[in-house]
């Protein structure tokens, strides 16, 4: 819990702090672990009342562990105009998982988003920290594959 | 901006904003750094241009301070720049901006713009505050608060017509002179960066491009009102926006523009981020300051206003992104200059996010006053498919769909009420023949349902229901008597929503009925999507000369409709086909056909 203790440390104990605190533990984590939200209790003036209140309300939150790479989906207006519902199907198709679900091996886990401010890339989607624009549905399986690819023992040789 | 650095070092600046990253102008970057000699190049980082439709971007200066700007990089161009332009001073043709057709195209998309927000984005290094102050930074904020009274600079902005560039477009002058009549000690300034209607992006490139101008603007109204303290609220959604902005407000802590005694007089301000944690509702002020506070945000009823009671119950002042951006300008070149542009009740400017089926699209800045179709067709650059303009959506989901018979309306506010749309944010999204208003309204309503926070039963429910009769109208379930309780439900949503998310989510609905009810009549009366894109509504079948037997469409059909062997035309079963559409997006031989 060394981990939490030092963002409650930088982030305060006021009950202001709690959204940072919650931001910072997910950074750290991927996802706001029940000890860590507990800890975060017993440390500051925030309650697990406000805690849930808040990690249910924002849609950055998650309870769950996310796979090692997530992909955003971007369904922004633009995005939506050039197609991005059949992209996005196309990627459930391939990874049979829906909306904020993770792979079965724990390599993918697929969010939708609003907008990614891209717009002028539209379709766009995120994986990891890697952009991709100008999408069709016949891109995706070339692209998720890329990934997988890196994911397989040999790859990991140096 | 040619400043050039004086010795005959070549210059070169990538453009790093969002959108170049997205395009690839990261990787582009780190070549660059690994193949360029420090000893005859300099490299350096700019923001967004606003023209989104070009990157990944650089700008080249020769040693003499000749300008020569690259666009649609990639890895091969960088090598051919820096062997034949920079090695042998021959400038590399296939990726300059300078063809006849390409500089005649950036000459119009330049050509009826009139920058201010964005007068330095893509010009200087977002990471430097010397580059800021080489182009007057700050000089605007020394100016009030050494030469006038925050009395004064109010009665000033009060006079450049200045009003909000948020959505509501409420007078920033008056806004800020109930602020700083209203009792209390302690007073809070918040930069509202929380750009959550999508297809909008003009606060994350100033942000992102010009991180100071935003700053000085602050310091500016927290003279103005007399607050201590203020925060900048950016979405979690914009990293980039977060990074530069925390380093422009450390810069500026250093340098003394910000914190204890600002530029030596008795002023005293500092500023902290704030990242918002994705919720669109979190735009609406009162629940943005309930953000701030740590807590969920849903919003309250007004009054009373933040500027009497905001943040932690002080006077509280929320401007947007833009809204700062645009006060240094007016304090350097004074309140009648800026006066002087724009129609009788809108002044200034404005800057519109151009996207969707658009040639040209990225950041633009116009007078107001400006006509849609100079928007879209000079700077625009027309449609990006071919196929006719039908509608052009400004303000998001809080907007309206305007026809294209319309497009010689003068954008001001004023106007864009008249038409059912609201300038909002500034996010244009442009949409061709192939667009079906009802999807399309429905597509907002979904976006709304799910942004609703919940507080009140219309935002709640009504959004909830209004998708619901979209969606059955969509899906070819609809009925006449569902058009008019669509009708009726919009105008209670947006008669009786709490807060301005409930009370402008109806526009999408609204508009489109206003202008395409023969579009929801084809609906639900012949059970057909003119625009060929509600999917239910359509009827599929595989071309025989097109298609080559890949087998692609008979694996991605999920319930077996279609059939053939491999390498031989595919037939579809019509009476097994649910219309999913699965076969049109795996088909690589455009063989699937809709009608």
């Amino acid at each position: 819990m060394s981990k939490v203790a030092d963002i409650v440390a930088r982030c305060g104990t006021g009950r202001d702090a709690c959204i940072k605190i919650l931001q910072e533990i997910q950074v750290a984590y991927g996802y706001l672990p029940a000890e860590a939200l507990r800890y975060v209790t017993e440390q500051s003036r925030i309650s697990l009342r406000q805690i849930y209140g808040v990690a249910t309300f924002y849609e950055w939150f998650r309870f769950q562990p996310v796979g090692k790479h997530i992909i955003r989906t971007c369904h922004g207006t633009a995005c939506h105009v050039n197609g991005a519902r059949h992209t996005t199907r196309e990627v459930q198709n391939i990874l049979k998982v829906k909306d904020r679900e993770t792979t079965p091996d724990g390599l993918f886990t697929l969010e939708s988003v609003a907008c990614l401010g891209c717009c002028s890339l539209a379709p766009v989607m995120m994986i990891g920290s890697d952009v991709f624009g100008r999408l069709a549905p016949k891109d995706m399986r070339k692209i998720i594959n890329e990934y997988k690819r890196k994911n397989q023992p040999e790859a990991k040789q140096p | 901006m040619s400043s050039h650095n004086g010795n005959s070092h070549w210059r070169i600046a990538v453009g790093l904003g969002s959108c170049g990253v997205a395009a690839g102008a990261q990787a582009l970057y780190d070549q660059l750094a690994k193949r360029a000699a420090p000893a005859r190049v300099t490299l350096e980082k700019t923001g967004c241009a606003g023209l989104c439709h070009r990157e990944p971007m650089l700008e080249l200066y020769s040693p003499e301070g000749e300008r020569w700007t690259y666009v649609h990089l990639d890895s091969a161009g960088i090598d051919q720049i820096l062997d034949e332009h920079v090695g042998r001073n021959q400038p590399v043709d296939h990726y300059l901006l300078s063809g006849a057709d390409r500089a005649e195209g950036v000459r119009r998309f330049l050509g009826k713009q009139k920058r201010i927000v964005l007068e330095n984005c893509g010009q200087l290094n977002p990471e430097s505050l010397e580059a800021y102050l080489a182009v007057a930074g700050y000089q605007g904020m020394s100016k009030a608060l050494k030469e006038m009274t925050p009395a004064q600079v109010i009665t000033a902005i009060t006079a450049s017509g200045l009003r909000g560039r948020g959505g509501a477009g409420f007078p920033t002058g008056v806004k800020w002179k109930f602020c700083s009549e209203a009792a209390g000690d302690r007073k809070y300034i918040i930069c509202n960066g929380d750009e959550g209607d999508p297809g909008a992006f003009m606060d994350r490139g100033v942000m992102e491009s010009d991180p100071h101008r935003v700053l000085e603007g602050m310091v500016i109204g927290a003279y103005a009102i007399g607050a201590s303290q203020g925060f900048v609220y950016v979405r979690a959604e914009y990293p980039l926006a977060v990074k530069l902005m925390g380093r422009a407000i450390e810069q500026a802590r250093a340098a003394g523009f910000l914190g204890e005694r600002i530029v030596g007089t008795s002023f005293s301000f500092d500023i902290e981020i704030r990242e918002g944690a994705g919720a669109f509702v979190c735009g609406e002020e009162t629940a943005l300051i309930l953000s701030i506070e740590g807590e969920r945000g849903m919003p309250r009823m007004r009054p009373p206003f933040p500027a009497q009671r905001g943040l932690w119950g002080c006077p509280t002042i929320i401007n947007n992104v833009e809204t700062f951006a645009n006060l240094p300008w007016i304090l350097r070149h004074g309140a009648e200059a800026f006066a002087a542009l724009g129609t009788a009740k809108s002044k200034g400017t404005k800057v519109f996010s151009l996207a969707g089926k658009i040639r040209h699209g990225g950041l633009v800045e116009v007078p107001m006053g400006i006509t849609l179709r100079e928007i879209l067709e000079d700077i625009g650059g027309g449609s990006s498919t071919g196929r006719p303009i039908k509608a052009v959506q400004t303000g998001g989901p809080s907007g309206g769909c305007i026809p294209a018979e319309l497009f010689d309306t003068r954008i001001d506010y004023e106007e864009l009420n008249r038409l059912g749309a609201i300038m909002g944010s500034g996010g244009m999204i442009v949409l061709d023949d192939t667009a079906c208003m009802v999807d399309f309204a429905r597509y907002f309503l979904s976006f709304t349902s799910k942004e609703s926070c919940g507080k009140c039963a219309p935002c709640r429910l009504g959004t909830q229901r209004l998708l619901e009769i979209l969606t059955r109208i969509t899906e070819g379930n609809g009925t006449e008597n569902d058009l008019q309780t669509l009708k009726e439900f919009a105008v209670s949503v947006q008669a009786t929503s709490l807060c301005g998310l409930g009370q402008t989510a109806p526009n999408p609905v609204l508009t489109t009925m206003r202008y395409y009810m023969d579009e929801y009549e084809a609906h639900v009366r012949d059970k057909k999507c003119p625009a060929h894109s509600c999917r239910a509504l359509l009827t599929y079948s595989i071309e025989e000369e097109a298609c080559k037997g890949c087998t692609l469409c008979a694996k991605a059909c999920p319930v077996q409709a279609i059939t053939g062997e491999p390498k031989k035309p595919h037939v579809l079963d019509y009476t097994r086909c649910i219309r999913c559409g699965s076969c049109l997006d795996v088909c690589r031989s455009d063989a699937v056909k809709t009608e």
